[in-house]
């Protein structure tokens, strides 16, 4: 999925049929920009991967640039390592 | 004593001049009629103006209507003129206890007993006082607003790890930036209601209850996890330390956090 960053909207998705792609995109954006005030705040620098654990499964997310964020949803057995290159690899090559 | 008031009062009657107005006074004040001691104890610093204990029987009759201002001049004026004054001493040591400046008035009850350490009135007051003063401390010692080291001992405390509540507001620990600045309260601020976003984004992907949250920065990483109800630990590291071994770091800080949540009743 990818997000307008600003606004949380959805630019593009494929995404399973019960997920709300809308309101995943609103959270996720709104999440990303909490967690990532925080974090520049103390020193850490603006985020460049988001990884959000569950019980039954994750949300990952990285910036694909300054206005787009790419959201992944997964099982919790996903390889969140490989996701993780995938999504840097693609924000690093540009959209 | 309404027998004490008439002699006393014809006594003054005989002799106009006399200071026996400073007993007719005070036996009035007991007895409540403060008009009528007020009278006397005005009349009585008319004819003597000179006499201390006049001025000292005036404050309390003023003390006891109610006007302490007044009452505060005149021992303070009885000061001047005598500054052992063992009544005016104990009267302002009243004064200033009544407006809640204990050390003041434990210091001109200090000043009174060593006039006469033997005035079984002054003594009980300075006790009284000490009481109070020691249990004031006892209290405040007891309120202690050191924040809680709910995280001592513990690897990066000195940079980042913040245990903070669901409104954003900072519980214990706090964060650092390299170059020294305190940032607990900014972070904190931010990290108000991300605890239900974060429980939110979770249960509208049907993913469980959420467990913990990595940033990955620039210069560091950021880990976030449930600490319960809606409180977060927060921990911050450079880069140098890998996500696996802040994900281990954080657990020990959880843990410690959720302690010292339970430990707390909340």
């Amino acid at each position: 999925m990818l997000v307008s960053s600003e606004d949380g909207l959805v630019i593009a998705d494929a995404l399973l049929e019960d997920v709300k792609g809308n309101a995943v995109a609103a959270l996720a954006s709104s999440l990303a920009k909490r967690v990532g005030n925080a974090s520049k705040s103390a020193g850490v620098g603006a985020p460049l991967f988001l990884h959000l654990d569950a019980s039954a499964g994750v949300l990952v997310a990285a910036p694909a640039n300054s206005d787009i964020l790419m959201v992944v949803v997964a099982e919790r057995s996903v390889n969140v390592g490989l996701v993780r290159l995938e999504m840097l690899r693609i924000a690093e090559a540009g959209l | 004593m309404a027998e004490d008031i008439k002699a006393l009062s014809d006594e003054l009657a005989r002799d106009p001049n006399s200071l026996v107005f400073l007993r007719l006074g005070e036996a009035l004040r007991v007895q409540g009629q403060l008009d009528a001691a007020r009278q006397v104890a005005h009349a009585g610093l008319e004819r003597h103006p000179g006499v201390i204990d006049g001025r000292d029987l005036y404050a309390r009759i003023l003390v006891d209507a109610g006007e302490l201002g007044p009452a505060q001049q005149l021992w303070e004026d009885a000061l001047r003129m005598d500054a052992r004054h063992q009544g005016s001493l104990k009267g302002l040591g009243f004064l200033y206890y009544n407006q809640g400046d204990l050390d003041q008035a434990l210091e001109y009850l200090e000043r009174a007993i060593a006039v006469d350490p033997t005035n079984q009135s002054v003594v009980q007051a300075l006790r009284f006082l000490q009481d109070v003063a020691a249990k004031l401390e006892a209290t405040l010692e007891e309120e202690d607003v050191t924040p809680p080291d709910v995280f001592e001992g513990m690897e990066a405390r000195d940079r980042g790890i913040l245990l903070v509540d669901g409104q954003g507001r900072p519980l214990a620990g706090g964060v650092t930036t390299t170059d020294g600045a305190d940032k607990t309260d900014e972070v904190a601020a931010y990290l108000a209601g991300v605890s239900q976003e974060a429980e939110r984004t979770s249960r509208m992907l049907n993913l469980g209850e959420w467990q913990s949250l990595v940033v990955e920065g620039q210069s560091g990483n950021v880990h976030l996890s449930q600490a319960g109800g809606e409180a977060l630990v927060f921990l911050a590291r450079g880069r140098e330390i890998p996500t696996g071994r802040l994900a281990l770091m954080a657990e020990r800080a959880l843990g410690a956090a959720r302690a010292w949540l339970k430990g707390q009743g909340l």
